[in-house]
């Protein structure tokens, strides 16, 4: 009976989510990587109540499980996308939307209370700031966009809110559920800044120094706020009360910060403006890594890199002559990667500008052609992401214990060609389906 | 790493030549401007000038450069620039006090590279003119190919732009269509944003010293925010900081000073100034200097009284003056027909002129002790020209910061066909596949 009812779970696919943790699955004698440690092979893989039970060649499959042949298959860890915006609303920041522009129809009502009634005053106030928002909370699970990243092999995002200076928490989710909280994996995992920068017409900070100036400040307030407290929460008598921050708050509660580096002028000034905020950082963009990562090995910091390479402007001005620098960095920004790896830097890949998942494994693609090792690419979309965020004892290999998050491919991975068979989501298997759904938030 | 990388890499490009050793130029006519001109020649030692003169002993392993009687003279200060960084204005705020130009250096801006190639080896890199009490400078030395910390000219005394007259009271307005509004739209304004920036910053001033009171006293009390808006100005009330004020007009310039004694600070430095002969008396009075254009007149209304002679009649006045570029708004390069330009509109000596570009703005800068002069103990930032500087023929040839070579005229001459060549390789190799249509009557 469990065997039958699990076979009708897992073969209701396309879209169709069930909760977490349905039956027991296995995959038999597919050529299995574990991205914790070498190939298998021919291995199975035993999935019990959405997570991984064992892995490995001669591993006993259960008599309840349905069982999937996994001949002329490659099990891969489920891919993540470092720093994502699958499932969650457009950006909802000033920069979004012109100063006196009607707020867009996509930015939902919620994001409308908590940001748009904030004022924006001088330095003094707390403006493009909405530290405290969550990412879990803005998930959207009937947003295409899930779908067609599950289509592309992606079981997890680490999503975030974009758009103001302080954007917001990080979460990392599953792109399957039918409710957002099932699909949550962890929550508060990073403040996401963003560098909006807007010119003179729109409130302070309107420039990168600007900007950087802000940032500088609310850390500074941080501090005296939580002295403030410590003080006041010691004996409130006869004192003054520190008032409630919500922006301070949500600073507080982040465990690392994010900041954007494309070039190597750009790796080193913040990589050094996160050593004078005593930050943990993790940098994302990294156009320049190529040149960068010598910084990034010294001082020991992870960078994200964004799978849209740089290219010349679509409609860019035909006489502007693009610098030989420029020109170099659209050249060799997919050998990156590979510098990365070579000098021991930590990194991920993230969907960035690539507008359809679709096209994510052909820019891949191009950073292993430039010289990364198929090994060290599948661990930037596994393992390393989970351990730059700290979630590497649930997520990111194929090991007993971790969630059951599978890519299965039915050729290699990294051969754009080679079709994607199926993703297994929390235990669950979802076959390539329509991305029928509207796409409001292009 | 391919030799290309390796040549273009910022973090890792090599210098022309080592700044440890010894360095001995021959064969020159050395421009020390402040002591006259020596025939002979100059000896750098671990970034410094060891020796000049007729004869100079040098060690055994010296690296040697024959200057082939060309001039010698110190490297340019240019007190007044807008280069190598990735943002120059906060405009949204007429007090942007807290924001930092050192944050944003961008050592990879060709413009450095330009300075270097007209002789320009430090450079006070200013906030913008959009608004009365701007960002903090960043002095630094054109150290082209190195990282933004390399850049900074370590022990420079920090310094805040300031900016009076039009730019400030058009922007956040007028052109800006969309904008908001932005005090102030008046002149009157602008003057009273200064006096409100500071009376600001006299309260934070006292509120933190009576912190530190109640403090010593034992009560238990919250400490005051930090306010890095505020932090700069009392710098500037404690003379900790130098005031570098952009402005044209003379009622402007006056009003200014007054303030500031009001405040008992003083403005360092008129940038631009171009009415600043008008009220040079008590421009000098005030002991400010003036780093100034060479003509520019009537560029715009309140330009409309500037005269050439303006550096020449300030310095007469007693006033410390120098001449600057606003550069890239006007070129590094032309710094040295500026300077020549006030033989003619002055009746200046040659070392006068030159002064205008090297010791006075070293000094203006408070780095006077480091640059601006070749003179034994300082910098070896030292310019070597085939003609006399002032020269319209002169072509810079060689340029050092620190004594490393940082421009070899002949060398980027050499490199200019590969560099050519590479560029069109990688524009073929980047090429699109199949490039779109050409649009019939698209431009």
């Amino acid at each position: 009976m469990t065997k039958l009812l699990g076979s009708i779970l897992l073969l209701a696919v396309a879209g169709v989510a069930q909760p977490p943790g349905a039956g027991v699955f296995a995959i038999r004698g597919a050529h299995i990587h574990p991205a914790s440690g070498p190939a298998l092979p021919n291995a199975n893989v035993v999935v019990r109540n959405g997570l991984i039970e064992a892995v490995g060649p001669n591993v006993p499959i259960p008599p309840e499980a349905f069982v999937v042949e996994g001949a002329g298959l490659q099990v891969y860890p489920g891919l993540i996308d470092a720093l994502s915006t699958w499932g969650l609303p457009a950006a909802t920041g000033r920069a979004a939307t012109p100063a006196n522009a009607a707020p867009s129809p996509a930015t939902p009502a919620v994001l409308e209370r908590s940001i748009q009634t904030l004022e924006d005053g001088g330095p003094e106030e707390r403006p493009s700031n909405s530290s405290w928002v969550r990412a879990a909370d803005l998930l959207d699970p009937r947003q295409a966009a899930l779908t067609a990243a599950r289509n592309a092999g992606y079981t997890t995002a680490i999503g975030f809110p974009s758009g103001n200076v302080f954007s917001g928490q990080g979460s990392a989710y599953n792109v399957a559920g039918a409710r957002s909280r099932q699909m949550v994996i962890a929550d508060g995992i990073g403040q996401m800044i963003t560098f909006p920068v807007r010119g003179f017409g729109g409130g302070f900070p309107g420039s990168l120094m600007g900007i950087i100036a802000y940032i500088r400040q609310i850390y500074s307030d941080v501090d005296h706020y939580r002295a403030s407290q410590a003080l006041y929460a010691k004996d409130p008598r006869g004192l003054p009360r520190p008032p409630y921050d919500r922006a301070l708050d949500g600073v507080i509660a982040s465990p690392r910060l994010l900041l954007p580096a494309g070039r190597l002028a750009e790796i080193d000034r913040m990589i050094r403006f996160g050593q004078e905020l005593k930050q943990p950082l993790v940098l994302y963009g990294g156009a320049e890594a190529f040149r960068g990562a010598p910084l990034l090995a010294a001082a020991k910091v992870p960078m994200l890199i964004n799978l849209r390479w740089p290219e010349a402007e679509r409609d860019g001005d035909p006489f502007v002559k693009d610098s030989l620098r420029v020109l170099e960095t659209r050249d060799l920004a997919p050998t990156g990667p590979a510098a990365l790896a070579k000098a021991g830097v930590k990194f991920a890949f993230y969907s960035g500008g690539v507008e359809r998942p679709a096209d994510l494994r052909k820019a891949i693609k191009k950073a292993v052609d430039a010289g990364l090792s198929k090994d060290e690419a599948l661990r930037a979309l596994t393992l390393y992401p989970a351990q730059i965020f700290g979630l590497d004892n649930r997520l990111g290999s194929l090991e007993p214990g971790k969630i059951a998050n599978l890519t299965v491919i039915a050729g290699d991975l990294f051969d754009d060609r080679a079709k994607l068979k199926f993703t297994v989501i929390d235990g669950v298997k979802y076959e390539p389906a329509p991305e029928t759904a509207p796409e409001t938030n292009r | 790493m391919n030799r290309r990388l390796f040549l273009s890499s910022l973090a890792l490009a090599p210098s022309l030549a080592a700044a440890a050793g010894a360095t001995l130029i021959k064969n020159a006519k050395i421009l020390t401007v402040t002591k006259g001109r020596v025939d002979g020649s100059l000896l750098i030692r671990d970034g410094r000038i060891a020796a000049l003169g007729a004869e100079v002993l040098a060690p055994a392993d010296a690296v040697t450069i024959d200057a082939g009687g060309g001039y010698l003279m110190p490297g340019i200060v240019d007190c007044h620039a807008h280069v190598g960084a990735d943002a120059i204005n906060e405009g949204t705020i007429s007090v942007s006090s807290m924001v930092r130009i050192e944050d944003v250096l961008a050592p990879d801006d060709v413009q450095i590279y330009r300075g270097l190639a007209a002789g320009v080896t430090t450079s006070n890199v200013l906030h913008g003119s959009a608004n009365t009490i701007g960002g903090q400078c960043s002095v630094v030395k054109m150290r082209w190919g190195r990282s933004a910390a390399q850049m900074v000219f370590a022990g420079a005394r920090p310094g805040i732009k300031f900016a009076l007259g039009e730019n400030v009271k058009r922007a956040g307005g007028g052109t800006n269509l969309g904008a908001a509004l932005r005090y102030p739209a008046t002149r009157m304004g602008v003057e009273d944003v200064v006096r409100e920036a500071f009376n600001e910053a006299r309260a934070y001033q006292r509120q933190r010293d009576e912190y530190q009171t109640r403090v010593a006293k034992g009560e238990r009390v919250l400490p005051p925010r930090r306010d890095w808006k505020l932090d700069p100005l009392v710098e500037v009330l404690e003379g900790k900081r130098l005031v570098h004020a952009h402005c044209y007009r003379s009622d402007e310039i006056l009003m200014l000073l007054r303030a500031a004694e009001e405040f008992g600070f003083r403005i360092r430095t008129l940038q631009h100034g171009l009415e600043a002969y008008k009220v040079a008396k008590e421009i000098a009075k005030h002991g400010a200097g003036v780093s100034t254009f060479a003509d520019s007149w009537s560029y715009k209304i309140e330009a409309y009284d500037a005269i050439p002679y303006n550096a020449a009649l300030c310095l007469r006045a007693g006033v410390l003056t120098s001449l600057n570029t606003d550069a890239p708004v006007t070129q590094q390069r032309h710094l040295l027909q500026d300077a020549a330009k006030t033989l003619r509109y002055g009746q200046l000596t040659d070392d006068e002129a030159l002064s205008l570009i090297t010791i006075n703005p070293a000094r203006q800068l408070m780095i006077d002790d480091r640059v601006g002069s070749l003179e034994v103990g300082k910098d070896a930032d030292i310019v070597l020209t085939d003609k006399h500087p002032l020269s319209l023929y002169a072509k810079v040839q060689k340029v050092f910061i620190d004594g490393e070579m940082f421009f070899n005229r002949e060398q980027d001459a050499r490199e200019r066909a590969e560099r050519a060549a590479r560029r069109q390789a990688l524009i073929e190799k980047l090429k699109p596949a199949a490039p779109p249509a050409q649009k019939k009557g698209a431009r």
